[in-house]
């Protein structure tokens, strides 16, 4: 196996991660960042290029012309520990394993959605809202395609505006939190300058699109394919014919790498860290949505601290706490406004599929007391994606949270595991 | 050399043209081909989460199973869902 050392190692190339990158690189640190994506940019900067106007464009740029650090691209992370003041992880990528020894490690591993089961919901033609606008990205052609876009939170709006920009009839947008939440949420954006241009220009993308809060998804319909939604607002149903439900019930902090080192997590499963976004392990430091869910902005600034506290820079640092306050203030508020509401989440039926991948039915996990017993009683959770989507769908429907997070992280060719090299076969 | 303007590939022996660069999980919904396999309970499932963490977009590029979401698509490749796969056993 391929075994290297590194300054520090970033986790994550999205906004946190980038930033983290150069922020260390500046500081004088060799950086090795790298990423489960073929391309940097992370989910929101997806098909960004390095160059183009924007943030986004300017720190692809930096990156990948920065001297000092090296990016790898569709490596994933299997394995990692401490030992004393060092850290070790084990990348899978299509050349085989590399080990990656650094002293010192930023986690920008991002968020995954939340999945909610309901009626319907396994169709072929449901996804992730953040999901579709991924593989909107990806090159999935949109255009003229009927989408619903329901579940919570202000990523719905996004994936909303984005789709309709590639095409797509937009039909409705359901938002399972009340108006007054909404209303909250949008005049703490209003005060942000950054925030607030995005909102109106938001809002101008999604002009005559029905915004319906306090709606819930009740169902999906379709014979091998989804062909309609079923929504509730209030106490009428309404069903609307469509090509996708783009579907998501806010974010879930990704730390399974983080939990591998032996970071400490929060009160809400994200990476804990002090003011320096270091966790509570020695040379370890987390930023971006791992440790709280926040948008871009808070991502940069959480990352452009992390790098600078990793290399040292302290005089650099000198502003942050006061913007890591108003940030702070800002996903407060974000918390609060779009908080799940059992009255308006989806209600799955005894039959309702949990763990897509081992087929396991909400009727056959009632009444576990948690993740450990309905793991060896049902496998939920024991499938390709290891709990990936049926974790956090178990922690809202049972209060279960998940455990016992352990190497590999990722499902692995046998041939790596053996360190040889992986022959194709003919096709 | 220059970039190849479009790549072919054969998706479950269909050989269809596409933009360099997009994934092939797009190509192979693009392609109509929506259902990516088959559950244990038999019944059709299509890509979820877009991202890498779901697995439900696995299908066999080259003879290897990858998650096609995470997978760009290139000149040549032969791709095959897992239920054509499934079909031969």
């Amino acid at each position: 196996m391929n075994s290297e050392a590194w300054d520090a190692v970033v986790v994550g190339a999205g906004p946190a991660g980038l930033m983290a990158a150069r922020t260390a690189a500046e500081g004088g640190l060799r950086a090795l960042l790298l990423d489960a994506q073929p391309g940097s940019g992370g989910q929101i900067w997806r098909g960004a290029v390095a160059g183009q106007k924007g943030t986004a464009g300017d720190l692809l740029r930096d990156v990948a012309s920065h001297p000092g650090i090296t990016v790898m691209s569709g490596a994933e992370v299997m394995a990692a520990e401490t030992r004393e003041r060092a850290h070790t992880l084990t990348v899978t990528t299509a050349a085989g394993l590399r080990q990656i020894h650094a002293e010192r490690v930023i986690l920008t591993t991002g968020a995954t959605e939340r999945f909610l089961p309901f009626d319907g919901w396994i169709l072929p033609g449901v996804f992730g809202a953040g999901g579709l606008q991924a593989m909107s990205k990806g090159g999935l052609d949109v255009r003229g395609k009927r989408v619903v876009v329901a579940g919570s939170g202000p990523l719905l709006l996004a994936v909303a505006a984005g789709l309709r920009q590639k095409g797509a009839r937009v039909l409705a947008v359901a938002e399972q939190a009340g108006l007054p939440g909404v209303a909250a949420f949008g005049m703490a954006a209003a005060r942000l300058p950054g925030k607030s241009r995005e909102a109106w220009a938001l809002a101008a993308r999604l002009l005559g699109v029905p915004y319906w809060a306090d709606c819930a998804v009740v169902r999906a319909s379709g014979q091998n394919q989804l062909q309609s939604v079923t929504l509730r607002r209030g106490r009428r149903e309404i069903t609307l014919d469509c090509d996708y439900l783009a579907v998501g019930f806010g974010l879930v902090p990704e730390t399974r790498v983080a939990a591998l080192l032996g970071c400490a997590l929060d009160g809400t499963g994200a990476v804990q860290v002090n003011v320096w976004q270091a966790t509570s392990i020695q040379g370890v430091y987390a930023a971006g949505e791992v440790c709280s869910i926040g948008g871009v902005d808070g991502a940069l600034l959480e990352g452009f601290v992390a790098g600078c506290a990793a290399s040292g820079q302290i005089e650099r640092l000198r502003d942050a706490p006061r913007r890591a306050e108003i940030q702070r203030r800002f996903q407060a508020t974000l918390e609060r406004s779009f908080a799940l509401r059992p009255k308006r989440l989806p209600t799955p039926l005894p039959t309702t599929i949990v763990c897509r991948c081992e087929d396991v039915r909400h009727g056959e996990l009632r009444g576990f007391a948690g993740w450990t017993a309905a793991k060896l009683q049902t496998r939920c959770g024991m499938g390709a994606c290891q709990g990936r989507v049926c974790g956090p769908a178990c922690e809202t429907l049972y209060g279960w949270r998940f455990e016992g997070v352990r190497a590999p992280l990722v499902p692995l060719p046998l041939a790596q595991l053996l360190d040889e090299p992986i022959t194709l076969s003919p096709p | 050399m220059p970039e190849p303007t479009l790549a072919v590939l054969t998706l479950d022996g269909r050989r269809v043209t596409v933009a360099p660069g997009i994934t092939v999980l797009a190509a192979l919904q693009n392609a109509g081909l929506s259902p990516l396999r088959h559950s244990l309970s038999g019944e059709p499932r299509g890509a979820l989460c877009g991202m890498g963490s779901c697995y439900e977009c696995r299908a066999v590029v080259d003879g290897l199973l990858v998650r096609t979401c995470l997978t760009p698509a290139r000149d040549g490749q032969n791709v095959r869902r897992l239920l054509e796969v499934a079909r031969e056993f």
